[in-house]
């Protein structure tokens, strides 16, 4: 191999581990390039996003199922620690783990009965879920605030070290966000990632591999609703204000056209998804007025003509074309 | 070490298995033949837990497998292959054969996120065994490859590669020459012989005659759902109801 082909090669093998390095560099360095508090708000609330869409990125594309609830675990993480932190004045951090414990269990109970039919039934039962929980939230005046919202919950903080200013915010969330990417790289690259990914191409043939595809889908589910809930956590106590708008089934819908924007399990989709979805209509007011319809178009168009999501979509076009290009040159 | 007594499967009343009896014997290659629709496939889903069979038993080295599910049995110990392709398209190579190892690679969502140092030598060792396992199917050279780009005989022996990496203890195969030419016809014939000199017991469904006396210690032949005959495949090729339900159809379609 020349020098130049040994550095290609190490680039390939090592690409993951460079592109996590390469991102946390670009990430820790951000706010010495960009200071203005809007944008840094912008950009967190992406890290926010990224958080859910990557966990709802694993149900959807290696599950092969579809939620239109995760609004709601969301929802429930952002209520669930603003009252166990301002109602019962718990310390913030264990409150985030306990709510989110609850949260799983909530997903089992909703996962098991209903991910034991074959079809869309957990389509239904979480897109009715989350009107339930969106109801109670409206409400439930005493404890929720109903419409008018839910102030003052507690700012963050780590010793003495309070997170509340944007910068602050910028270096705690996408500390999370690239937590939840890495767990699920590791995940995806893993051997219980493969019977994931068996289980998303074929369920008769990942069974018959040993997979126990009904269990899989579940703890995938409860799973991807456990990094809801700490996104939801994450989103009161960053906003220290949450209302029950944020956590409605259009909330919903938007995190699944991320993830279908960002690709069926493709993990880095995630964040080109949650990225894409909150800049385009800050820059493009066509997306701010009809939100709705233009988001519903994408999500028809993209699974039209890419069933398996825009970048991995494009990606699995582009590579199959090159690698039998390739194939049909060394043959000639 | 595979028995099955008096195994019956019916489809909203019609039989497509009638009380079929018969043994697969370990270390041994049994050929499991029959016209179109005899229930071969059928009997395969049955044994692999994809059906239920309407009444019989299914027993595996002791053990009931009727009412069990298809991972509960896969993770006994018994692979096997689809009449019709079932790989996974935007997997390489490699991970498709790799993904035949998923019983020894762990279950724990939660461990695997943690990717600790145990997962990594174990996913280590794993990769060398489908490596190795490709390179026994001649497709070492195809490792990388997304097996969408494959053509159709490479895929077959991706799917005998991705059946046999584990060693389980019983592989069932379904029609795995199916559409290949002659030439890709004998290198799977060669795969299997090769297979059946290491001591793998194999139940073989197939209708390529040569390829089944070839190898075959015992064939059992099916006909509408019912075990016609059974034996050794020369006592088969001279059974007078095996030529009349078998061989007279292939003139016949001929
Ligand atoms: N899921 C099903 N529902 C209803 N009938 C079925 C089903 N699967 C198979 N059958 C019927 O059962 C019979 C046996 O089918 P099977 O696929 O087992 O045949 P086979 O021996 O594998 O044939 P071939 O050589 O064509 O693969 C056929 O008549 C078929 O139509
Ligand atoms: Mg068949």
């Amino acid at each position: 191999m020349t020098a130049k082909e040994k550095i290609l090669y190490f680039i390939y093998l090592h690409r993951t581990g460079l592109t996590v390095t390469g991102l946390t560099l670009a990430l820790v360095l951000f706010p010495l390039f960009e200071d203005n508090p809007y944008t840094l708000g912008l950009t967190n609330l992406i890290a926010i996003y990224v958080i859910i869409v990557v966990g709802l990125n694993l149900f959807i594309g290696y599950a092969g199922q579809i939620s239109l609830g995760h609004a709601a675990f969301f929802g429930l993480g952002a209520y669930g620690s603003a009252i166990a932190t301002v109602t019962f004045g718990l310390p913030a951090w264990p409150a985030m783990a306990g709510v989110a414990l609850l949260v799983a269990l909530v997903a089992l109970l909703v996962g098991v009965p209903t991910l034991r039919l074959s079809g869309h039934y957990l389509a239904m039962a979480t897109l009715g879920g989350n009107i339930v929980v969106h109801t109670v939230m409206l409400q439930w005046d005493q404890v929720t605030g109903g419409p008018s919202g839910f102030p003052g919950i507690p700012f963050l903080s780590i010793g003495g070290f309070v997170f509340d200013d944007e910068v602050r915010l910028h270096y705690l969330l996408w500390s999370f966000a690239l937590l939840a990417l890495l767990l699920a790289l590791n995940l995806v690259r893993s051997g219980v990632g493969r019977g994931l990914a068996a289980l998303a191409g074929d369920e008769t043939a990942a069974a018959a591999l040993g997979v126990d595809t009904r269990r899989a889908k579940i703890k995938v589910f409860v799973l991807s609703a456990v990094f809801a809930s700490i996104a939801g956590s994450l989103f009161a106590h960053c906003y220290s204000f949450i209302s029950p708008d944020s956590f409605d089934i259009f909330a919903s819908t938007d995190l699944a056209i991320m993830v279908v924007v960002g690709g069926m399990g493709s993990i880095w989709g995630s964040l080109i998804g949650a990225g894409l979805l909150t800049l385009l209509p800050e820059w493009i007011d066509v997306f701010e007025n009809y939100k709705d319809l233009v988001h519903g178009l994408v999500l028809v168009l993209i699974l039209m003509f890419l069933p398996r999501g825009l970048m991995t979509g494009l990606y699995e076009m582009i590579r199959n074309r090159w690698v039998l290009k390739g194939q049909k040159n060394a043959a000639s | 070490m595979l028995h099955l007594d008096e195994v019956s499967k019916k489809f909203g009343g019609l039989p497509a298995l009638d009380r079929v009896c018969f043994s697969v014997p370990r270390g041994r290659v049994t050929a499991l033949i029959g016209p179109n629709g005899a229930g071969k496939s059928t009997l395969i889903n049955c044994v692999t837990g994809v059906l239920e069979p309407t009444s019989g038993s299914i027993r595996f080295a002791a053990q009931q497998l009727v009412g069990r599910p298809p991972h509960a049995i896969a993770r006994l110990g018994i692979a096997r292959t689809f009449q019709n392709l079932k790989l996974f398209p935007r997997l390489s190579v490699l991970d498709n054969v790799l993904t035949g190892l998923t019983c020894e690679a762990g279950r724990s969502l939660t461990m695997a996120m943690l990717r600790l140092p145990y997962l990594r030598h174990r996913e280590r060792q794993l990769k060398l065994r489908a490596l190795e396992a490709l390179d026994r199917f001649g497709l070492a050279d195809k490792a990388r490859l997304p097996v969408a780009v494959l053509a159709y005989g490479d895929k077959k022996r991706v799917e005998l590669a991705r059946a046999c990496v584990a060693e389980p203890q019983l592989v069932l195969l379904d029609e795995p020459v199916a559409g290949l030419n002659a030439d890709e016809t004998a290198a799977i014939g060669e795969q299997l012989k090769r297979l059946r000199g290491a001591g793998q017991t194999l139940l073989l469904v197939e209708h390529d005659m040569e390829l089944v006396m070839g190898i075959a210690d015992q064939v059992v032949v099916l006909d509408s759902g019912r075990c016609i005959a059974r034996g050794t495949p020369d006592e088969v090729r001279s059974n007078p109801l095996v030529l009349e339900a078998y061989l007279g159809q292939m003139e016949a379609t001929a």
